[in-house]
Formats: C-alpha cells, structure tokens, sequence
C-alpha cells in the first residue's frame, strides 16, 4: 500500500490526465460547458500539438521554422480527402469510422513528415535567417497549390469531411503529443539536438551528426504537425486554404515565445492561454485584438523568457533535469557574439 | 511583343512600389539584424495618411502633381516619426536578445497597428476609396498604352532610391549607418550616436514604405487596413532575392519581384504569389545569399 502511495506520488501523471478528462467531460455531460466551450477546448488541444511540434524545431534545435501551418495543411488536406473522398467515412459504422480516422490521421502526418523531409533536407544547411524565409516560403507555396487543386475544392475550400474527432480523441492525441516530446527531449537524440541549439559547432566537433539530428526534429515535428492538421479537419469539418497562411504560422510562434520556448509546459499554458484569450475578450469587440496584440509585445518586453519561463510541471519533469540544465539561459545569451561575428554591412 | 512591352511597363510600376518597401526591409535588417514583421503596415499607414490629408484638407479635389508631391512627403514624414516611436518602444529594448523575440515583437506590433486601425472609429473596417491625386493622361507610342501616373510613379520612385543611394554612400550620417551595421559597439567607440543612427534608419524605412503605400494607392485605389501584409510579404522576398541587407539588392529584386508577377498573372492568375516564392526557394538554395549579397562567413 505505501508502495503503491509513492509510486503514485512519483507518477502523478496518472491520475492528473484522466482526471483532467473526466472534469471536463463531466462538466460538458452535466451542460456546465456547452458546444460552443468544447469547440475552443479542442481547437486549444489543437494548438497544443502544434505548439509542441513547433518546439521541436525552434525550442529544442534552435532552427528557426516561421511556415509550419504548411505541415499542418499537408496533413489536413491529406487526412480529409483520406476520410471523405477514399473511404467516405460519414455513412460507415462508427467502429470503422474510428478506424477510418486514426488511419486518415496517420496517413497525415507520415504525408506532412515526407514533406518535412522533402523541405528539410536541402533547406536544413541554412542558417538562421534564410532557414526561416525558406519554411515561410513553403507554408505559401503549400497554400498556392492547394488553391490551385480542384479535387480539394481549390480555393473555394473543402466542405463536406466526416466529423470524426471529438473531444476524447484530441484529449488523447495531445497527450500522445505531450508523451513523445517529452521522451524525445529526455533521449540521446533530444540532447544532441539541445547540443546544436547551444553550439552548433562545438556539437560537430563532438561527433554529433548535426545535418541527421536536424532532420530528424524536423521530420518528428512535422509528422506532429501532420496530426494535429488532421484533428483540425475532423473538428471543423470544412478547409481553406487561405487559413493555413503565413497568419496561422505566426499564431503559433506567438504561442511557443509567449508560453515559454524550449519547454513542453510552457507550450501548454502558452497554446491554451492564448487561444483562449480572445475568446475570452470576445465582449470588447473589436478591441479584443488590439489587446491581444499589444499584451503579445508587453509579454516579449517584459517576461522574454516567455510567461512559464522554461519550467516544467512537477510530472514533466525530465530525468536530465529539463531544459535549464542545458544553458537555457544561454539560449538568450548566446546570439550575442554570433551578432558580433556576422560582420555584413549596407551596401 | 506588345503585349510583352505593354506588360514590362506595369511590371516596373509594380516592382517600384516593392522596391521602395524592400529598402526599408534591407535597411532594417542591415543594421539591427533584424526582419521587422512590421514594416509592410507603414505602406498602410502612409496610404491612410495620404488618404486623410487629402479628404480633409483638400476635399477629395484634383491637386495637382505638385501639392500631389507635398501631401506624399507629408504622409512619409508622419509614418516616418511613427516608424521611429515604434522603434523606440517596442524594439529597443530587445536589441541584444535573440533575433527571433525582435520578430516575435514585430509580429505583436503588426496585429496591434493592423486591429488599432481597424477599431478607431473614423478608420474602422470598410475600404476606402483613395481619391485621383492628379488627372491622368494616356497615350500611345506605337500599339502600346501610357499612363502618364504611371510614368512618373516610375521616375519618381527611381528618384528617390538614386537619392537614398547617395545618401548612403556620401554623405556622413550614411556613412555611420553603414558603420553600425558593420560592427554596433566599434561604432559607438569611434562616437557615433547608434541609437540615433538607428532611429535615423527607421525613419527613412517607414517613410519610403509610407511613399510606396501612396504610389500603390494610386494607382490600386482600395484602401483596407490589411494591405500592408501581403505586399510587405511580397517586398520582403524580393529583399531577399536580391541579397537582404543590401540597397541596390533590394531595387533589383523589387523590380524582378514586379515583373515576374505581372507577367505570371496575366497567364494565370492564382498562381502568381506561389511562383514567386517558389523563384525565392530556388535562389535560396542556389545562392543563399541573395544575387547581390555577399556569403556571410561564420566565425566561432
């Protein structure tokens, strides 16, 4: 019995999770929370996914991706055209209708993870600034030719896919979500890739394959990025392209900076916070943005090491002792002497 | 041919009014290093300043091309002042952090401008109709169609970027902005002033935004508090193509930016955006540096 009693102290996450679930599915059933809460709760789980897949890259390598809406509509385009046009999912069974889309969103992400690949291995010898325009160039190049695409619905938009997700599902994904970032930050691979995000030369040096292990980031974060297109889909039921533009990659670099970079917590409470923020300012009208905008360049100014600062929850704690032992200070330290070294002036 | 020459014209139309913006972008990024988000809604700003000069001084009459001139330098001197304020609010403070949080910020200042402008009452959603600033005249060399707006659009944007060039290269308060660039703290030891030099850049940045922002209404005559974002994209690009940090880089990739839109436009066109980052992707990988710019070495 106190066996059990520590074992369960030490691993509290099992009983946060599902009693998170239960809450909130409680609440719904008891009518506490209607649709329209549920819809925001699950579009903020979305972001979630998005926010750790987008940590991936820019928290725990250090590259700079500023177009991942793009992965994200890969793998919603490719889930939804999977479910609705393939399979047709809205007239089967519900057991094959879950089938259908733990398949269609698995077909998502490796689709969104065979682009990443695709962009990230020629892109992935630039640095810094260049890597950035080059992933916000696909995430457009992405959008352009789904416009372009009539089996789509171009760029009128895809209507039509199946509801499948709920809000269980979601639940489920962003703990997967949550559960392989964190294995992937507390395994050699997660320390190599914080190695090229502290030094990326001195990590060369120490025989660490710099070129794979970007890869191999990217590639996890897009399949990431992948799925949570896919919850998208089988949440909204409808698609246009001109929502997965350069707006929706800026929202989630807003998320990851103003959460806390470089920390899975931070990521959470970042997402949800400000997904819910503008609902929550829905009553100021037109003002809401405003507010919005304004608090984003008050929190920048003021907490740059984002509102969670790099710490973790107590059961996210990570057995190398999370981010800050590996200089996460020096995560904002170290772009000093870079600054200096790129000696390039106006012409 | 005529068609081809026909469409050369808009195309350098176009391209002058992205290269305007991609100078303040190169500007930008030359001496702080960093991509100001931001830059593509002073062309807004400017647009509306113009807009609100002319509708409330002049009431909407033609003014012809020289008071034309007045109300444009106006608009850019008062984008200009605000390019600076923002500048010393929202980016100074975050000068020696990391790159990415100056973007962050940036992208902060753009959803604050873009969603101000559109809650203040007198500005609000709707478009507004920019007024002709002066009568335009067409005529015709051979088959092909002039507008004489477009002309001098043309002529007076490369004006202005043969001034600025000057400025940059001659005279003292150019030669320290290219100091700061090159090295922010040897600079401050020789005395150069960097925060003004700084402030002094935003200036001309937001202000030539705020001179394209007009040139573009004139002759696109819709005025919405969005209009910056995707033009700024695209001037960013071609500040890019051309070899970011680099003046007469940014000229040229505006105008190939212009013409190679025009011209896949008038063939299809929904495409035109993605071709033309699909042309930015294709020079990214073969030449990172842009066609102007000088590889960056990097030092341990």
């Amino acid at each position: 019995m106190v066996k059990t009693m520590k074992w369960l102290k030490r691993n509290s996450e099992v009983i946060i999770i599902p009693f998170i679930y239960i809450l909130i599915a409680g609440l719904q059933r008891a009518g506490i929370l209607n649709n329209y809460i549920i819809q925001v709760i699950m579009l903020g789980g979305i972001n979630i996914i998005m926010t750790e897949s987008l940590n991936l890259v820019n928290g725990l390598t250090g590259q700079n991706s500023i177009g991942h809406a793009g992965f994200m509509a890969v793998g919603a385009y490719v889930s939804a055209l999977f479910s609705k046009v393939i399979f047709n999912a809205g007239g089967l069974p519900p057991t094959s209708q879950t089938l259908v889309f733990l398949l269609a969103t698995l077909m998502g992400g490796i689709a969104a993870a065979i682009f990443g690949y695709l962009i990230g291995t020629p892109t992935l010898r630039l640095k810094g600034d260049y890597l950035a325009i080059v992933t916000l160039g696909f995430g457009e190049v992405i959008r352009s030719i789904i416009r372009i695409t009539p089996p789509v619905g171009a760029a009128r938009g895809m209507t039509g896919i199946p509801k499948l997700a709920n809000l269980f599902w979601v639940y489920l994904f962003v703990i997967l979500a949550i559960y392989v970032c964190r294995n992937f930050m507390d395994s050699s691979y997660g320390r190599a890739c914080m190695a090229i995000r502290d030094n990326e030369i001195a990590a060369d040096t120490m025989g660490i394959n710099t070129a794979k292990y970007k890869i191999i980031a990217f590639v996890t974060s897009a399949f990431l990025a992948g799925v949570a297109g896919s919850m998208y889909a089988h949440t909204l039921r409808y698609l246009h392209p001109d929502v997965f533009g350069y707006t929706k990659s800026t929202d989630f670099l807003v998320y990851l900076y103003a959460g806390g970079v470089g920390s899975i917590s931070g990521s959470i409470l970042g997402a949800f916070t400000l997904t819910a923020l503008p609902e929550v300012l829905r009553f100021m009208k037109e003002w809401r943005l405003v507010i919005y905008g304004g608090l984003l360049v008050v929190i920048i100014l003021f907490r740059p090491v984002g509102m969670f600062g790099g710490n973790e929850f107590s059961f996210l704690k990570l057995k190398t002792g999370g981010i800050k032992s590996v200089g996460f200070s020096d995560l904002f330290k170290r772009k000093r002497h870079q600054e200096l070294s790129n000696k390039e002036g106006i012409q | 041919m005529e068609k081809f020459i026909q469409l050369l014209v808009y195309g350098l139309q176009l391209g002058s009014i992205y290269a305007l913006l991609a100078i303040g972008y190169t500007m930008v990024f030359g001496i702080i290093r960093m991509i100001n988000m931001a830059h593509g809604d002073f062309l807004m700003m400017g647009a509306y300043a113009a807009f609100f000069i002319v509708s409330l001084i002049f009431r909407d009459q033609m003014i012809g091309p020289a008071v034309a001139l007045l109300v444009i330098l106006a608009s850019a001197g008062i984008t200009g002042m605000i390019g600076v304020g923002v500048e010393r609010v929202a980016y100074k403070p975050l000068r020696n952090r990391p790159k990415i949080s100056s973007m962050i910020a940036a992208i902060g200042v753009s959803l604050f401008t873009q969603n101000f402008f559109r809650a203040i009452p007198f500005i609000g959603p709707n478009p507004r109709t920019f007024p002709k600033l002066m009568k335009d005249v067409l005529f015709f060399i051979g088959p092909i169609q002039f507008s004489l707006v477009r002309i001098v659009v043309i002529i007076l944007s490369v004006i202005i970027m043969a001034i600025l060039y000057f400025f940059v290269m001659k005279t003292t308060m150019g030669m320290e902005m290219r100091a700061v660039s090159c090295d922010k703290d040897a600079s401050s030891l020789m005395g150069i002033d960097v925060d003004r030099t700084i402030s002094t850049t935003f200036f001309i940045g937001a202000g030539l935004a705020a001179i394209s922002g007009a040139f573009y209404a004139n002759s696109y005559p819709v005025l919405t508090v969005t209009m910056g974002a995707t033009l700024g994209n695209k001037a960013f690009i071609a500040a890019v193509i051309g070899g970011i940090g680099d003046i007469r880089g940014a000229m040229l990739g505006g105008f190939i930016m212009g013409i190679i839109e025009i011209m896949i436009s008038s063939v299809y066109s929904e495409l035109a955006y993605g071709i033309s980052f699909v042309f930015l992707i294709i020079i990214l990988l073969m030449k990172p540096e842009g066609l102007l710019g000088k590889p960056m070495v990097e030092k341990v």
